[in-house]
């Protein structure tokens, strides 16, 4: 999901003045939808395939629900003057999460040309449990969609129990779950990522070093990511951990079924941010409701949100989704929930719906941002990793699938703009890049070679 | 950049096409086809440059209509000259990048016989190319704003020719040379269409400052001021 905050960007000399008309004026609570089904909650269970993704934030856009208390009054005098405004940020938005996205992607890729580690095929999740290496195409393909169909039902079950949960107030469960989840990521799986990088350069460390490396790392993480910490510190985690989500997809799931799997997810994130009876909206609405910002551990959040007087409660930005992740190998079951939002967030929220307008003015800083789930991070790195692992034309096929994942997140958040509701991030995009991969390596490879062979250039 | 792709994406399929429906043991059919290929794609390319055009303009009204003063933040020329250099570089990237890689590896250059100098050259081939697109932009852009259709034609025209000079490619003088100098004719016709002049050159050189340059100065894209 994506969603959408307001905020006054100071920074901006000429519309200082806007700014604070353009937070009054926040929009209607916006919806937010996880273009990641719950999927993210959770980690990893033992036997199941991690969902990465912090489907908690949902794929949608939503506009940062900021407007809620006592704007109202501004708002219907500027109407064109936040319709410009939104566009014009709209494309500041559109750069604030190409970075991210950019960066996660970068690190896949870095990672899978460089570490064997993740190219090797050493056994299958749980979740997965039909293998491909059936001599006939007919029987790989079924074993695929068996594959296919066992993992979305699971992210469909893991969505639905965290939508439960959040229902029912269980927050203790949910937070233990996601403070679970995140702890395996960065321990466990870092200390396996640090280690196989560290084969493939044949360095050596010993392992006091690596306790030390490894623990502040992850204790640090923790806090950014749980509690509070500088916004780019916890940006980067978020990015990291997503990155080696990625990267545990792209090594345990087989051929097919990845790219089965890819396509399966984007339509279930659709129907799941879309349809009114689906877990992410759900989700989105009851957070809303009880004004209450979504976890944050699943949403990467491109600006802060400032909570000092601000009327409206953060409302869509983290869709908790919850995923719930397996890995073969430990066998423990780490649920990603989303990550349960600061704690001083809703303190802050409480005293909102009674501040007067006028505290508006005082607000000195409210960033309006968007906000994407994680959940999105890992699929779109899932799909230009096993480009770039498994096309036989190496980076030309990267390139075109990743210029195609932004192209369509780019569409993704004008979407956004016009709607101003939580909209599933990953179908567009997801589409997109899987096009672009099958017709690259099929067609353009073949002519790009043969054009290269004779040094002809178009 | 996405535009560009497309666009390749259509040639590669037509090539694709056109090579399993012919016969393929002939060498020279199939020379033949690549050349045809590559023909195909060049006009491709142009093609979705007037697409991106229209789109823009577009968009460039659209923005205009919901802004203040009536015009958008981002002028034209701007445009041109942003859909030129990612045309450039999507279209450089995609050549390279595999030569590039390939480049770390263990081997020997031109050890079946072919020319040793085939990275270098493939290197100054790559940069006329992104600069060639970047100056096709600006100028493809001008002409389309203000119909004249046989820059239009130039333009086109001489994107195939240096797509053909590299046919020529081994005999290195016949191609690189007469596409440097391409280079450079471009680069000045699209500076003196975006309203460049000597003049402005050298108030540039001498520090001056100017109110009211002529050159549009392609920095980074930024929201009007408003006072």
């Amino acid at each position: 999901m994506i969603t959408f905050m307001n905020n006054s960007d100071s920074e901006e000399e000429p519309c200082n003045e806007r700014t604070s008309l353009m937070s009054a004026e926040s929009p209607p609570v916006p919806s937010y939808q996880d273009g990641l089904p719950a999927s993210e909650a959770g980690e990893p269970q033992a036997h199941r395939k991690r969902r990465t993704g912090s489907s908690r934030s949902p794929n949608n856009i939503a506009d940062g629900d900021m407007s809620d208390s006592g704007v109202p009054v501004r708002e219907s005098t500027l109407e064109n003057e936040e319709e410009e405004l939104t566009l014009k940020y709209g494309a500041k938005h559109v750069i604030m999460l190409f970075v991210p996205v950019t960066l996660c992607m970068i690190v896949v890729v870095a990672t899978i040309k460089s570490v064997r580690f993740y190219t090797e095929k050493n056994g299958q999740l749980i979740y997965t449990p039909f293998s491909e290496d059936t001599p006939s195409v007919g029987q790989r393909l079924l074993n695929s969609v068996l594959n296919t169909i066992i993992m979305i039902s699971v992210i469909v079950v893991m969505t639905v129990f965290l939508v439960l949960l959040y229902k029912y107030r269980c927050y203790k469960f949910i937070h233990g779950w996601l403070i679970l989840s995140s702890l395996m990521l960065l321990f466990l799986f870092t200390y396996i990522y640090l280690g196989e990088v560290l084969k493939t350069y044949n360095v050596a460390m010993d392992y006091p070093t690596l306790f030390l490396v490894i623990w502040n790392f992850g204790a640090v993480g923790m806090i950014c990511i749980h509690w509070k910490g500088p916004l780019q510190l916890q940006q980067a985690y978020l990015i990291m951990i997503s990155a080696l989500m990625a990267l545990v997809f792209i090594k345990y799931l087989p051929e097919w079924s990845a790219w089965v799997i890819l396509g399966a997810i984007s339509i279930y994130d659709l129907m799941a941010v879309l349809c009114p009876k689906g877990p992410l909206r759900m989700l989105v609405e009851t957070a809303q409701e009880r004004n209450e910002p979504i976890f944050p551990a699943l949403i990467y959040s491109s600006a802060m949100m400032w909570t000092v007087g601000m009327a409206k409660p953060d409302t869509a930005a983290r869709g908790p989704s919850q995923q719930t992740w397996d890995t073969a190998e430990d066998g423990r079951e780490n649920h990603r929930s989303p990550s349960h939002a600061d704690s001083q967030m809703p303190e802050t929220r409480s005293p909102i719906p009674t501040r007067p307008i006028t505290s508006f003015e005082e607000l000195e800083e409210e960033e309006r941002g968007v906000k994407l789930g994680l959940g999105d991070f890992i699929f779109y790195s899932v799909l230009v990793g096993k480009a770039a692992a498994t096309a036989s034309g190496d980076w030309n096929t990267t390139l075109a699938c990743f210029v195609a994942i932004l192209i369509g997140l780019c569409l993704t958040l004008l979407l956004l703009a016009v709607f101003k509701k939580a909209l599933p991030a990953l179908p567009i995009s997801i589409t997109f890049g899987l096009v672009f991969y099958f017709s690259t390596d099929n067609l353009v490879r073949p002519f790009m070679d043969t054009l290269a062979s004779h040094q002809l250039y178009i | 950049a996405f535009f560009w792709l497309v666009s390749l994406l259509l040639a590669s399929l037509i090539w694709f096409v056109s090579v399993h429906l012919s016969d393929r043991e002939d060498a020279k059919l199939q020379y033949g086809l690549l050349i045809f290929g590559a023909a195909v794609s060049v006009l491709l390319q142009e093609a979705f440059r007037f697409a991106y055009f229209k789109l823009l303009k577009k968009a460039d009204e659209g923005l205009a209509t919901i802004s203040e003063d009536g015009r958008s933040p981002i002028s034209l020329r701007q445009m041109a000259y942003v859909s030129g250099l990612s045309f450039g570089i999507i279209s450089g990237v995609f050549s390279v990048i595999n030569i590039l890689a390939d480049s770390i590896g263990p081997g020997i250059v031109g050890i079946h016989g072919d020319s040793p100098y085939y990275f270098i050259t493939s290197a100054f081939l790559t940069m006329a190319l992104v600069l060639l697109h970047t100056f096709w932009g600006v100028i493809f852009f001008d002409a389309c704003e203000k119909r004249r259709y046989w820059c239009l034609g130039l333009v086109v025209a001489s994107h195939l020719l240096t797509s053909g000079l590299t046919f020529l490619n081994p005999w290195y003088e016949a191609s690189l040379v007469p596409i440097f100098i391409i280079t450079l004719c471009t680069g000045l016709w699209a500076f003196f269409t975006a309203g460049g002049s000597f003049r402005n050159v050298l108030k540039c050189l001498s520090c001056k400052q100017e109110d009211d340059s002529r050159v549009m100065m392609y920095s980074a894209l930024q929201v009007p001021f408003e006072d």
